[in-house]
């Protein structure tokens, strides 16, 4: 009963990074056990929970409801590629200032989708936030300071953009 | 809570797919997004021979929409549909419906075609296309053919789709002129599947009254339940329709079972309420476009 | 000043890494190690045939297979009872490996080791397992009526039997009090089961040296010290040869407190026997059908009042649904038993309950520990004494009320720790009075009206608890201050999520006035700490926190004694900020603790520029004593106990405004306010959080999450699909307002604030559902179908 295995190649944070795998071998798993990226958990193992978010290609999806053969050849942010040049993001900064996570196991998660998420809607409504990481389940929380990270995030991101903006309009002048 | 073994294929053409699903006969799985297919492996669930995945089958992902409607390539995504423009203007009911399938992130993988296949009874894609009459191509070796809604779902978790055949699209028609649909529903928690859920379409004459009105239901039935209730509600303006007479009309026509969530005396009192509201949301969504 | 912390939003020094993905969680340890698997029972109560491994032996990458048969010594046997209680008569515990008969779905009976976890499953799904399969007792009632045994040794099912009595003060009887009563309600409520369900399951690694012959075993527990002499004395290992470490615990809320688990003693046995790395990380099927629920309970209640709704007398008997087993003895019913009576004089009280089995999941606490159930009980009452007298809710609570100048409060009771019943503070009568305006509770007829007016239906509830927190026995802590001026504090007992390294890192440093940077906390590593009970019953901060605040106190006393011989100062004079002890108003006489942290040693290596700057200090070396005198030691470091002679209260009062849809029966919570006094707060950002957790666990509780058995006893709902954990979109925005009596029993004067946020909350929502429409509701959990169901039998 030996399994046939299969070579993926994925680009993990930026890394080109190889693994020889099994056709069920599921992402959450190839990352955690094969890449030794183990900063995405895993909760539930069937879509619910939310902690095994990950980015693919830039848009979040369950690592638990994904092959990793399937993605071979694509790109996959994890939580541990969120801090740019070891400074923590604007939602890794909100997330502690706002103490929106206690035990963290399912902090990984919503880092990946929240990060995604004001990419694409850097200036949410309090509706939109909350739409955004009501597919993420926290059992500690309460997701009160979660939602008010969501928003602080916004503020720093949108505060780093404008200085970076003004940093270019003063080289370029 | 680890898959079982199984062969994975993961064919390059439509062509190549069609051979490896004809070879590997019922024991063939085919994945799209997976995230109906991988739980149930995850569970140990289902443990098929062979996998075989056909994300990577070009030309399958394509939304192509008309005035006669919106055909949905088999790898197009959940997330990609509800966001295409085109097909919004076309058939506003899948942008409706889609925003009530789970969350956000399961709709980044997740396919239309794919939920059509699995015909899951509470789930909402079933219903549109039952409710519009659409259908779903099927291809196999043998080539292929075009299955209407009313034929493809033959009961909980089952349609036509045969071993061997890959849904390569589905059709979702458009609604004539001055036509309105709404998708409501009742789920335990936001983005859960519903306990009752209602999606309606209204259609109105020259002097806006009510013409056509068909509702859809889910988790009432082993598939969709559609009804057409235009004689219980026109040819009326809505303002002037018998809403509880209607509500009484859609309750009569359902069977729904009790489960952990829910009686079936509540699920059927719940389809009545929201086919109600449903379709007066219709309603007046066709008076807009009027407007 | 950088060293004033105590009692500041301090940001929480566990982030950095959990917020990185640098967090160790069991499972991210143990990279290559074996995996294990179960095969658990699939019926509910039923007669092991045979087990067959044949087909399962061809499975690529099998290491070893297990039953009850191979296991030695200790091992066969049954797990311990932790806490026994002369009530609990029959008291059943299970085997690790199920032997002869299985009692509840789930429960293991094949250990399966393979080269990883896949494999695992797959030689799993091959071993076939003969049953016979006998009758299940399902259902507290079934089960009460004894029809059919869950133990054929325990009639009736009845595993422990309770009745606590105080008389009134006249020294009537309950029955008497409630029989002369001018006013008399009898009613029956019922709460279902639900389960803490953290994030992270549970899980075990397990490392043998056989060069060593010493184990090393990281587990998701609540309690590693616990663990520790489990296995040891299972395995039949020198307690000095076994360290336990919880590493990052994803969430326990209960659940991890009890042990040993099967897995956390067959584990390390299988490692030690295959001299391999082995691990087990539970997945959420297993968490649900094999670890443990909570909450179930019927209660029966009598009570009889006055015409302003003073208590006179109750009576409550209680049945309490302990499933399968009892290995945390009868803790849940008794507290329920005794919270019950929260800041009320309740006149004469009785209560009874009877503990029983059933062929489900083992019971054992759930934050909040059985109060949820005592308080959903009174609140319910006080709520159907105030409907029956037309009188306001809050007013007949407030008739009953303990008041502030009746502290030290003495309810007569036993409570959970075999201790007195005594309220040490509290002033409900403010924290009500703040809860109203809070909620705007006098104004909410008008508001009530008006939404009527527009079809809306609208219900405002309250509910009132103490909870007695910091339980004993003990805690201790260590502090050390090492010659580079850190400081590194340890305590026994663990953390999964609570923020103790911030919190125990805050009372370091103001107790010592030292900048946080410098302080390192380590929590439940048997290696750095080896007595601790753990973290339970909201205890870690006023247990651990005053332990090492006393250590702390030790270290600092030291630390001054002979910073006054280097600095020819009196004590007494002495201070220390910022890691600097000098002189009191005279900064420049100073000498940094680092320097004597080198002298407190008299062995003086030049190891580090701090040791050579201390010779400075250095006194002549006397010669008639010796270099460490009678009563010291060297270094500069200190342990200390603390050791409450009975628990601290902790109070609150909740409110919340529901809207029920008159159609649909949907229930949503608009508003939710919360007052709450744990006494000192010695990190308020951290115990919001804790409030708000509580709170949504509390939202969960009652309006979505219940394990739903079948009447074969399958649990039909073992998913995170159909158990209907809240999401952000279930939990409204909760409104807190704190209040602080601070604990005269303690140093710190603080009382705990982990599970309170929960315990209120069914009885809040409960009373809100009920104003909004009408219609008593005396069960929770309640669902929009549940409430459909109550409308239509009006
Ligand atoms: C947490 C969670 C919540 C969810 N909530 C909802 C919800 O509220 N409403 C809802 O409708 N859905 C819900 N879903 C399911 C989701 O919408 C799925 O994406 C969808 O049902 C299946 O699409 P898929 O592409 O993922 O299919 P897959 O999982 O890949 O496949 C599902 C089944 O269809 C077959 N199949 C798929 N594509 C084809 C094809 N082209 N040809 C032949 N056979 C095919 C597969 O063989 C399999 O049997 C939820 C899922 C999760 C994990
Ligand atoms: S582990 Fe993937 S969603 Fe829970
Ligand atoms: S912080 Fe523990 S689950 Fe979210």
């Amino acid at each position: 009963m030996n399994e046939t295995h299969h070579r993926v190649t994925l680009t993990v944070n930026g890394v080109v990074r190889e693994a020889t795998v099994p056709g069920r071998r599921l992402l959450s798993d190839c990352l955690r056990h094969d890449l030794g990226l183990t900063g995405t958990h895993v909760g539930c193992e069937h879509g619910v929970c939310g902690a095994c978010t990950v980015l693919l290609d830039g848009e979040p999806v369950r690592s638990c409801l994904t092959f990793a053969v399937t993605v071979d050849g694509q790109e996959i942010t994890t939580v541990e590629g969120l801090a740019q040049g070891g400074a923590l993001s604007p939602v890794q900064r909100a997330f502690t200032e706002c103490h929106a996570l206690q035990c963290g196991f399912c902090t990984p998660g919503f880092l990946c989708t929240v990060t995604a998420f004001l990419r694409d809607n850097p200036a949410p409504s309090e509706e939109e936030a909350l739409e955004a990481v009501a597919g993420n389940l926290c059992r500690c929380t309460g997701y009160q300071n979660i939602l008010k990270a969501v928003h602080r995030a916004a503020e720093i991101q949108a505060a780093e953009i404008q200085a970076a903006e003004l940093q270019a309009e003063e080289g370029g002048a | 809570m680890k898959p079982p073994p199984f062969d994975y294929h993961r064919p390059a053409t439509l062509g190549e797919a069609l051979d490896v699903l004809a070879e590997a006969g019922p024991g063939g799985k085919v994945l799209a997004g997976g995230q109906s297919l991988i739980p149930l492996l995850n569970m140990r669930l289902a443990a098929p021979a062979r996998v075989v995945d056909v994300n990577r089958v070009p030309g399958l992902d394509g939304i192509e929409a008309g005035p006669s409607g919106v055909r949905v390539g088999a790898l197009a995504r959940h997330a990609a549909v509800e966001r295409s423009p085109g097909a919004a203007a076309a058939q506003p009911l899948l942008r409706q419906a889609l925003r009530l399938v789970a969350h956000p992130v399961i709709r980044n993988r997740g396919t239309v075609v794919g939920s059509l296949v699995h015909a899951d009874p509470a789930a909402e894609m079933p219903a549109v296309l039952a409710l519009l009459g659409g259908a779903v191509r099927l291809a196999s070796l043998d080539g292929e053919r075009e299955v209407p809604a009313a034929e493809f779902f033959t009961g909980p978790m089952e349609s036509a789709a045969r071993p061997g055949e890959l849904a390569v699209s589905a059709f979702f028609p458009a609604l004539p002129a001055r036509s309105g649909t709404a998708f409501h529903e009742v789920a335990r928690r936001h983005g859960d599947y519903a306990v009752a859920g209602v999606a309606a379409a209204v259609t109105l004459d020259d002097d806006l009254r009510i013409s056509a009105a068909r509702v859809a239901c889910v988790s009432v039935g082993p598939v969709p339940v559609v009804a057409d209730v235009t004689a219980v509600c026109g040819p009326r303006p809505a303002a002037s329709v018998a809403w509880d007479a209607v509500a009484a009309a859609v309750r009569d026509l359902v069977e729904p079972e009790g489960d952990i969530h829910a009686t079936a005396d509540y699920r059927r009192h719940l389809t009545g309420v929201l086919a109600v509201r449903a379709l007066r949301d219709a309603a007046s969504a066709a008076h807009g476009e009027e407007s | 000043m950088t060293t004033r912390l105590f009692g500041e939003p301090v940001q929480r020094r566990e982030d950095p890494r959990l917020i990185t993905g640098r967090g160790r969680y069991l499972d991210d340890l143990g990279a290559g190690a074996l995996a294990a698997a179960f095969v658990r029972s699939p019926h509910a109560h039923a007669r092991i045939l045979d087990v067959d491994v044949s087909d399962a032996l061809d499975v690529d990458g099998l290491v070893a297979i297990y039953t009850w048969e191979d296991l030695p010594g200790a091992l066969a046997e049954p797990l311990p009872l932790l806490i026994p209680h002369p009530a609990l008569t029959h008291g059943r515990t299970a085997y690790p490996l199920a032997r002869e008969i299985v009692r509840h779905v789930g429960e293991p009976v094949v250990m399966v080791v393979a080269r990883d976890r896949y494999l695992a499953e797959d030689a799993c799904a091959l071993i076939r397992v003969g049953y016979e399969v006998l009758k299940p007792v399902v259902g507290l009632e079934e089960a009460a009526g004894g029809a059919h045994l869950v133990h054929d040794d325990v009639p009736g099912n009845i595993g422990a039997h309770l009745v606590q009595e105080v008389p009134g003060p006249g020294g009537e009887t309950a029955r008497e009090a409630v029989d002369a009563a001018p006013h008399r309600l009898e009613f029956r409520l019922d709460v279902e089961r639900s389960a803490c369900t953290p994030l992270e399951g549970k899980g075990v690694y397990a490392r043998w040296d056989a060069d060593d012959a010493s184990l090393r075993v990281y587990s998701s527990t609540q309690t590693s010290t616990s663990v520790r002499m489990a296995i040891a004395a299972k395995l039949g290992l020198p307690l000095p040869k076994v360290e336990v470490v919880a590493p990052d615990v994803g969430g326990g809320f209960g659940v991890k407190i009890v042990h040993p688990w099967p897995e956390e003693i067959l584990v390390p046995w299988a490692a030690r026997l295959l001299n391999r790395e082995l691990k087990w990380t539970e997945d959420r099927r297993e968490h649900f059908v094999s670890s443990s629920h909570e909450r179930g309970q019927v209660q029966h209640v009598r009570v009889g009042f006055d015409d302003d709704g003073r208590l006179l007398g109750l009576e409550v008997e209680i049945l309490h649904d302990h499933g399968a087993y009892t290995p945390y003895g009868i803790i849940v019913p008794i507290i329920t038993s005794t919270q019950l009576l929260g800041p009320y004089k309740v006149g004469a009280y009785r209560v009874e309950f009877s503990s029983v089995y059933t062929n489900t999941v083992q019971v054992t606490p759930y934050r909040g520990a059985g109060r949820p159930q005592g308080v959903f009980c009174m609140e319910r009452t006080m709520d159907k004494i105030a409907a029956y007298l037309g009188r306001d809710r809050t007013e007949v609570r407030a008739a009953n009320f303990v008041q502030p100048d009746e502290f030290p409060y003495d309810q007569g009771l036993t409570f959970q720790d075999g201790r007195p019943l005594i309220y040490d503070s509290g002033d409900y009568p403010e924290a009500l009075r703040m809860l109203k305006e809070l909620i705007g509770w006098d104004s909410f007829p008008e508001e009530k009206a008006r939404a009527a007016a527009e079809g809306r239906r609208i219900g405002i509830g309250v509910g009132c608890y103490v909870e007695g927190t910091g339980v004993g026995p003990y805690e201790g802590g260590h502090v050390q201050i090492t010659s580079d001026g850190r400081v590194h504090v340890s305590t026994g007992l663990t953390s999964q999520g609570q923020g103790h390294e911030t919190v125990f890192a805050q009372i370091a440093a103001t107790e010592l006035g030292v900048p946080i940077e410098r302080v390192s906390v380590v929590t439940g590593d048997t290696r750095r700490f080896g007595y601790a009970v753990g973290t339970f019953a909201s205890r870690a901060a006023v247990m651990s926190g005053n332990a090492i605040a006393l250590a702390c106190r030790k270290v600092r006393e030291k630390a001054l004694r002979i910073a006054a011989e280097a600095l020819e100062a009196d004590p007494r004079d002495l201070e220390i900020t910022d890691g600097m002890v000098h002189v009191a108003g005279a900064p420049s006489a100073s000498i940094p603790l680092a320097t004597v942290a080198v002298l407190s040693n008299p062995l003086r290596y030049a190891f580090d520029e701090e040791a050579k700057r201390a010779t400075q200090f250095a006194g002549p070396a006397s010669d008639d004593r010796p270099p460490v005198a009678e009563g010291e030691e060297p270094g500069l470091e200190g342990r200390d106990y603390y050791s409450p002679v009975r628990s601290t209260f902790a109070a609150g009062m909740h409110a919340a405004i529901v809207e029920t849809d008159p159609d649909t029966a949907e229930i949503r919570i608009l508003r939710y306010a919360v007052v709450h006094d744990c006494g000192r707060l010695i990190n308020p950002m951290i115990v919001e959080g804790q409030i708000h957790g509580g709170v949504a666990q509390g939202v969960g509780g009652a309006l979505y999450e219940k394990m739903v058995y079948d009447e074969h006893g399958q649990l039909l709902n073992a998913s995170f699909m159909d158990f209907l954990m809240p999401y952000a979109t279930e939990i409204p925005r909760i409104e807190t307002a704190h209040l602080e009596t601070p604990s005269p029993l303690n140093p710190l004067g603080i009382k705990g604030a982990g599970e309170a946020g929960v315990i209120p909350v069914s009885a809040v929502l409960a009373a809100a559902i009920e104003d909004a429409e009408g219609i008593p509701i005396d069960r929770m959990p309640i669902s929009p179908s549940d409430l459909h169901t109550l409308r239509r039998s009006r």
